[in-house]
């Protein structure tokens, strides 16, 4: 059962209770050097669920006889049938609702949009009938879904296709929100959200779909899965903390690099979850580093950077050598135009000057346009 | 025609009290078949209607009128305690259209599956919830249906195959067609009622899960309980074409007089013998709601008194099963009188019983917001003052 602990606070403000550290230090171990990229990932993932529980489907646009838009669910249609992989009209509020009605009488739908960006056109669905009901019926709906695709910015694909929606989805208690980086993530976080018995929103991104990454015979194995919930550290640092999701990761391990070359040391977080937000992590890890970058791809305003920020001043103000940087998607609709795109989302050497001016090594110039 | 035939029998045999009763006795209890001629035909869209005589027992209507009786008592109580304040938020009344809650259950069982909107407490109650489980939820108890946490328009009984209970007008149609969906996929010969208001019936995500249900065959019952008010509006204000079991298009539909227990109970019967085979059907229930939309609404601004007590006075649910029940001579105007006191009885005793029910403990603030938390943090109001690990 659920225990409300009363905070004592203790003079100074910190928590007298402690943080726990649960941080993953462990990298699975590439042996054999395999390599597997986010999209075969991914389709091992769901082959290997819908194998392993026949309750497992598969529904959305193209999912079927297209092998999928960003061909995520190659070869199962040939494997499974129509009756499991199921291809739908372009109507997400219609299949959307009817995956919820199907998850509310015991099935285990995965919900596929082609892009989060549609998933707008169901969003009612996924807060008001899918988050909230095991919450308003006081457990007697459960809802064993998940809702897949890629989020986020593409390439070119301009205002209406290129939104991240962590942020919204990650704010609804009731949803829980994943977000892999590479290979292993996309593995041990897809089936861990299709085993998972709440409704789970698994934001992918299209430009990672092609990427190699390495793959440890561990996350190969079928019954391979990550919990929910834990953050992993991608590289350890001293001097500070950068954290990211999905796409960022790989920016911010770049920027690592640099920074290393200038005497920074970096420590690089992978937060694999929005919701839930492993906080004891980026507070220990803070508490070690004094210094504080989180980078997104999504819009500023209310973003999974003001949620951290916020954390951190809750819970480890005294730590802080220097204020919160948040690297982030400009304040803007995404433009087309390939400059202008590029000055849209955050690049690798934001990430550098961002942790540069934590440790005191620049000082910021305003460019005003 | 054959009711006022047996009225004037009745009345002839009143001289005969003993040797009535005796038979009356057998007759209340009896499941030999009556046959009953509904008042008005069914009429059919792109689909042959059913006969409109029904198949009755005196026990069916004994049952049907004890229901209603049941769940008008329950609506009108529950209007009493919203004006004492004791029911808060939303509270939206069903009296009027009990016939609909009745004649399904009539015809399925169990193990199909019902789902509606927010208008939801007889449905319950037809589903096998209870009274004191009802008049608990709308007070905010925690021996209410959902502990107390739902509210009025958040009533589930899962083990009786309801699934709430919605408030998003409109919703509950693809959810339905997901649970006829997911019914299919288990291959176990149930369906699915989908019920929805006349407001809802112009809702895009309806014909978007319509078509798939089309698509896909699956056995989906969509039952438009068109009360001909749209909270404030009426249908003809909202709808180009109010003729709600016609825009199914190529889905068939049936116009059912939902006044009429035994007319909703026989095409609820031939929609589930229909979907099993053919997949969705559409029904639409003329029926009629006594309240406002809800219980901030008198219900007097966009129809007048006139209409209200019009339908009451020709179309009550309950006056027409009590003509039936007097006409056959299966109980007398005492009996009923007394069923209906039962009824009030019950109801009080339930609201007594669930004005001494507590409210949820405040860890209840915590618990089923996941099935599974993984002793993840959530926070109250006042972060650094209440916490809590989710189960």
């Amino acid at each position: 059962m659920s225990a409300i602990l009363r905070k004592i606070i203790a003079p100074g403000g910190i928590p007298a209770w402690g943080i726990r550290v649960i941080a993953s230090r462990t990298y699975s171990s590439s042996a054999g050097g395999k390599e597997m990229t986010v999209r075969d990932a991914l389709n091992s993932a769901l082959d290997e669920e819908m194998s392993a529980d026949p309750s497992v489907l598969l529904m959305g646009e193209e999912v079927g006889e297209y092998q999928g838009a960003y061909k995520v669910s190659k070869g199962l249609l040939d494997k499974y049938g129509p009756k499991r992989v199921i291809d739908t009209p372009i109507t997400e509020a219609g299949f959307t609702g009817m995956a919820v009605g199907a998850a509310y009488h015991g099935l285990r739908p995965v919900v596929e949009f082609m892009t989060f960006n549609f998933s707008m056109q169901a969003i009612d669905h996924i807060i008001n009938s899918a988050a909230k009901s095991n919450y308003m019926s006081s457990g007697q709906i459960s809802v064993p879904i998940v809702f897949r695709g890629p989020n986020g910015a593409a390439a070119g694909v301009g205002a209406q296709h290129s939104q991240c929606y962590a942020a919204w989805y990650a704010s609804c208690p009731g949803l829980k929100v994943l977000v892999p980086y590479n290979s292993e993530d996309a593995r041990g976080l897809l089936k861990a959200a299709i085993r998972d018995p709440d409704p789970v929103v698994f934001l992918e991104n299209e430009l990672l779909y092609g990427e190699s990454f390495p793959i440890s015979a561990e996350a190969l194995d079928s019954s391979f899965c990550l919990p929910i919930g834990k953050a992993k550290i991608e590289r350890e640092g001293k001097d500070v903390t950068i954290v990211a999701f999905s796409k960022m990761v790989g920016y911010a391990l770049q920027a690592a690099e640099i920074l290393a070359k200038e005497g920074v040391s970096a420590e690089v977080i992978n937060l694999r979850s929005i919701r839930p937000l492993d906080r004891a992590t980026i507070n220990t890890s803070v508490r070690k580093t004094n210094r504080l970058v989180t980078v997104e791809e999504g819009f500023p305003q209310h973003g999974v950077g003001a949620e951290i920020c916020a954390s951190i001043v809750e819970e480890s103000f005294e730590y802080l050598d220097a204020p919160v940087e948040r690297i982030t998607g400009a304040d803007v609709p995404m433009p087309y135009a390939a400059n202008l795109e590029r000055m849209a989302v955050p690049q690798v050497e934001d990430i550098v000057r961002a942790a540069k001016r934590t440790c005191y090594r620049s000082v910021p110039v305003a460019v005003n346009a | 025609m054959a009711l006022s035939t047996h009225r004037t029998t009745t009345a002839l045999l009143r001289h005969l009290t003993p040797a009535v009763s005796y038979l009356r006795h057998i007759s209340t209890d009896s499941t030999s078949t009556i046959t009953v001629e509904t008042s008005v035909p069914f009429t059919g869209h792109k689909i042959e209607p059913p006969s409109r005589s029904v198949d009755t027992t005196a026990q069916e209507l004994m049952s049907f009128f004890r229901d209603m009786a049941l769940m008008r008592r329950m609506e009108i109580a529950a209007d009493s305690l919203y004006k004492a304040k004791l029911i808060r938020g939303f509270c939206h009344l069903y009296d009027g259209q009990e016939a609909v809650a009745v004649g399904m259950e009539a015809a399925i069982t169990r193990k199909d599956c019902i789902i509606t909107a927010y208008r939801d407490h007889c449905i319950f109650l037809g589903r096998g919830g209870t009274l004191l489980e009802s008049f608990s939820e709308l007070m905010g108890r925690k021996d209410g249906c959902s502990k107390g946490k739902g509210g009025s328009m958040h009533f589930y009984k899962k083990e009786g195959g309801f699934y709430g209970g919605h408030g998003i007008v409109g919703a509950q149609i693809p959810l339905g067609c997901g649970l006829a969906f997911a019914q299919k996929y288990k291959n176990d010969e149930n369906v699915t009622f989908t019920l929805y208001g006349d407001g809802a019936a112009n809702q895009g995500q309806l014909f978007e899960a319509l078509n798939m249900a089309a698509l896909w065959d699956l056995p989906a019952i969509l039952v438009c309980e068109n009360n001909h008010y749209g909270m404030g509006t009426a249908e003809w204000r909202a709808a180009k074409s109010p003729a709600y079991y016609k825009r199914g298009d190529y889905v068939p539909g049936l116009k059912v007089d939902g006044m009429d227990a035994l007319a909703v109970k026989q095409a609820c019967r031939f929609a589930k013998e229909h979907a099993l085979k053919n997949g969705p059907i559409i029904l639409e229930m003329d029926t009629y709601r006594y309240h406002g939309h809800s219980m901030s609404d008198p219900g007097s601004t966009y129809r007048t008194r006139d209409e209200i007590s019009g339908v009451r006075q020709e179309r009550d649910p309950i006056e027409r099963v009590r003509k039936l029940l007097l006409a056959y001579d299966i109980a007398n105007e005492k009996e009923l009188k007394d069923i209906e006191k039962e009824a009030r009885k019950q109801v009080d005793e339930a609201i007594a019983k669930a004005k001494e029910s507590p409210l949820p403990e405040p860890s209840e603030l915590f618990t089923n917001v996941y099935v599974k938390g993984y002793g993840v943090e959530s926070f109250g109001a006042d972060r650094k003052e209440i916490r809590a690990a989710l189960p």
